[in-house]
């Protein structure tokens, strides 16, 4: 990944790039979710309180159904708590915002805007002016390899591509969060390790606080500073691990010591927790 | 019970560990490298392409031609030898006598003049229905209460047919030709509406997230997200519309007046000029053939990322 490890003497506005170290400090206080009322409601996520320190790069491990995505969505300001509060910065969340990127899992770029187009929307709508807007898709669309595809449609890309697009389009907006929702997960095993090696020289080069949501053990450890397992109902974390991984890191970390005593460790809260589930479902 | 085993499951799906050799491989989904020799490659690629297309389009326009040959040779055969089985073809002029008429009126001023009256009405009215189609659409497929307050109304006009229209279309507007306009624009409106409203209601809502959390105000998602998405939508209705609206035209020209193609018609079967009303016929038809393509035309700019979407 040659391509993207030496952005830092590439991308010329790389002073920009750091505008959002020190920011990114996410507070979750006592926050719970619930969807519907009366017999229908289902409880999402249960209390939970977190600090997410800024610059740190935060994995929310978990099945599906275990509420990580709702947890994540709450960040973003799409879902409001039913009790407690969200901040970032310590400014409350009260609804999405450019300040916190998002990626979702996949086709969310818009599909009739050309790569340039979906990479400059946060600046254009954020009314900047169209010099500045193109040099920073500029930017971007070298940090991501894919100056050449500038005026493709989204559908030309593959996969992978279209991914590095959507985290070139959250980033532009120089957010203070960036969050992720299973970015790579529809992606083919080759493609996804490729995607989060790139992702992690994009981080070291932004220094942005990530959350960032998925199913996958090795991915979790891997990327994170730090995982966040989440066990299904309610929806909650049930443990809080540092990954004491040196960086950078690549790909060969994942055959390490270390590595496997997390994950083994990751697997060991995990199981104990299906089978707690498991053994709830069955009374 | 089920549902944990899943669970446990989908924690083991993961990858298993690559070992240092993967690292070495290029990004898979990497632009492709593109020196001389593949560049001439993808041109050869791309000529045999276009044979390949011309080749289909030759095929498709020949057996198209050769279908309406039969066709004529056929409706020849059944009026020179008056074929009388159920349908009777005793009074309907052949093809030849056809022709004759409209060779004749294509070099009379006044037939031009018909057409360009029926045109312009049709303009008129399609323009009005696309701006009225296109707001309502867009309101019904965007708000409960817009779609609450005007759907029964679509609903129980949109199957009234534009003949059934007449009488009350010339108690209502001050002129004939303002009644004859919106019988067209009627016929253009529904199509219009119905198909918005559909395009706006499946505006994906993880781009309608995707941009809010761009920073786009509502107004912004409207223009760059639920618009852009609803246009392939909108431009069927635009065309179906237009079919319709000369469809409606014949209907409304009955009304009255001294010109229209749809008047032409009508007044060529007043006057038993039975192969002028099958010259009236065709160059309606060819009229709303050719509107609806240049409708279909006109909208190709906007989807062009349609297109390469394949």
């Amino acid at each position: 990944m040659t391509e993207v490890v030496s952005i830092a003497s590439r991308v010329s506005a790389h002073e920009t790039l750091r505008g959002s170290a020190g920011r990114g400090h996410i507070r979750i206080d006592g926050v719970s979710i619930v969807f519907g009322s009366g017999r229908a409601a289902h409880q999402a996520v249960t209390s939970t309180t977190l600090d997410i320190r800024p610059g740190e790069f935060v994995c929310i491990l978990g099945p599906s159904g275990c509420g990580k995505s709702t947890l994540l969505n709450s960040i973003a300001g799409y879902v409001r708590p039913s009790t407690g509060e969200i901040s970032v910065d310590g400014e409350a969340v009260s609804g999405p915002g450019p300040d916190r990127g998002m990626v979702f899992q996949q086709y969310s770029l818009f599909p009739w805007k050309t790569i340039r187009e979906n990479i400059a929307f946060g600046p254009k709508v954020g009314g900047r002016s169209a010099t500045e807007c193109g040099s920073i898709a500029n930017t971007f669309l070298e940090m991501v390899g894919l100056t050449k595809f500038a005026n493709a449609y989204p559908a030309e890309l593959s996969g992978g591509m279209q991914q590095r697009v959507g985290i070139a389009r959250a980033l532009a907006n120089y957010p203070s969060v960036l969050l992720m929702d299973e970015p790579f997960g529809a992606l083919d095993a080759q493609t996804r390790l490729m995607m989060q090696e790139s992702l992690l020289n994009i981080w070291s080069e932004f220094g942005t606080t990530v959350v960032f949501v998925t199913h996958d053990v090795d991915e979790a450890i891997f990327l994170a500073d730090r995982i966040l397992i989440m066990s299904a109902s309610p929806g909650s974390v049930i443990a809080d691990l540092k990954v004491p991984l040196a960086r950078p890191r690549s790909l060969e970390v994942e055959t390490s010591e270390a590595f496997m005593e997390l994950k083994r460790s990751c697997h060991e809260k995990i199981r104990a927790e299906s089978l707690r589930a498991f053994q709830q479902q069955a009374q | 019970m089920q549902k944990a085993l899943r669970e446990t499951v989908a924690y083991t799906a993961s990858p298993p560990s690559a070992g240092p050799a993967q690292a070495a491989h290029p990004p898979v989904d990497a632009p492709p490298k593109s020196d001389g020799s593949q560049a001439a490659r993808s041109v050869q690629a791309a000529v045999t392409h276009a044979l390949a297309a011309l080749r289909g389009n030759a095929y498709g326009l020949a057996v198209g031609t050769l279908g309406l040959f039969i066709g004529i040779v056929l409706w020849h055969l059944a009026t020179t030898h008056s074929v009388d089985f159920y349908v009777n073809f005793a009074n309907v002029p052949p093809p030849v006598q056809v022709l004759d008429a409209l060779i004749r009126h294509l070099q009379d001023l006044r037939f031009y003049v018909h057409i360009q009256v029926s045109v312009q009405r049709i303009a008129t009215g399609f323009l009005l229905a696309t701006l009225l189609g296109v707001l309502l659409g867009t309101l019904m497929g965007r708000s409960r209460l817009g779609r609450a307050l005007f759907y029964p109304y679509i609903e129980v006009l949109r199957p009234i047919p534009a003949v059934a229209w007449i009488p009350l279309a010339i108690l209502m507007w001050p002129t004939d030709e303002a009644s004859i306009v919106y019988i067209t624009f009627l016929g253009a409106l529904f199509p219009i509406v119905i198909n918005t409203m559909h395009g706006v209601e499946q505006a994906p809502e993880v781009l309608v997230r995707a941009a809010k959390s761009l920073g786009a105000s509502r107004m912004q998602i409207f223009w760059h997200v639920i618009f852009p998405s609803a246009l392939p939508s909108i431009t069927t209705g635009l065309a179906v519309g237009m079919g319709v609206s000369w469809f409606s035209l014949l209907a409304g020209e009955i009304i009255s007046g001294q010109y229209g193609i749809g008047y032409f018609t009508w007044n060529a079967y007043s006057l038993i000029n039975y192969p002028d009303i099958i010259v009236g016929m065709l160059v309606t038809g060819a009229l709303g053939t050719i509107s609806t393509y240049l409708v279909r035309l006109g909208a190709r700019p906007l989807l062009k990322w349609q297109r390469k979407a394949r």
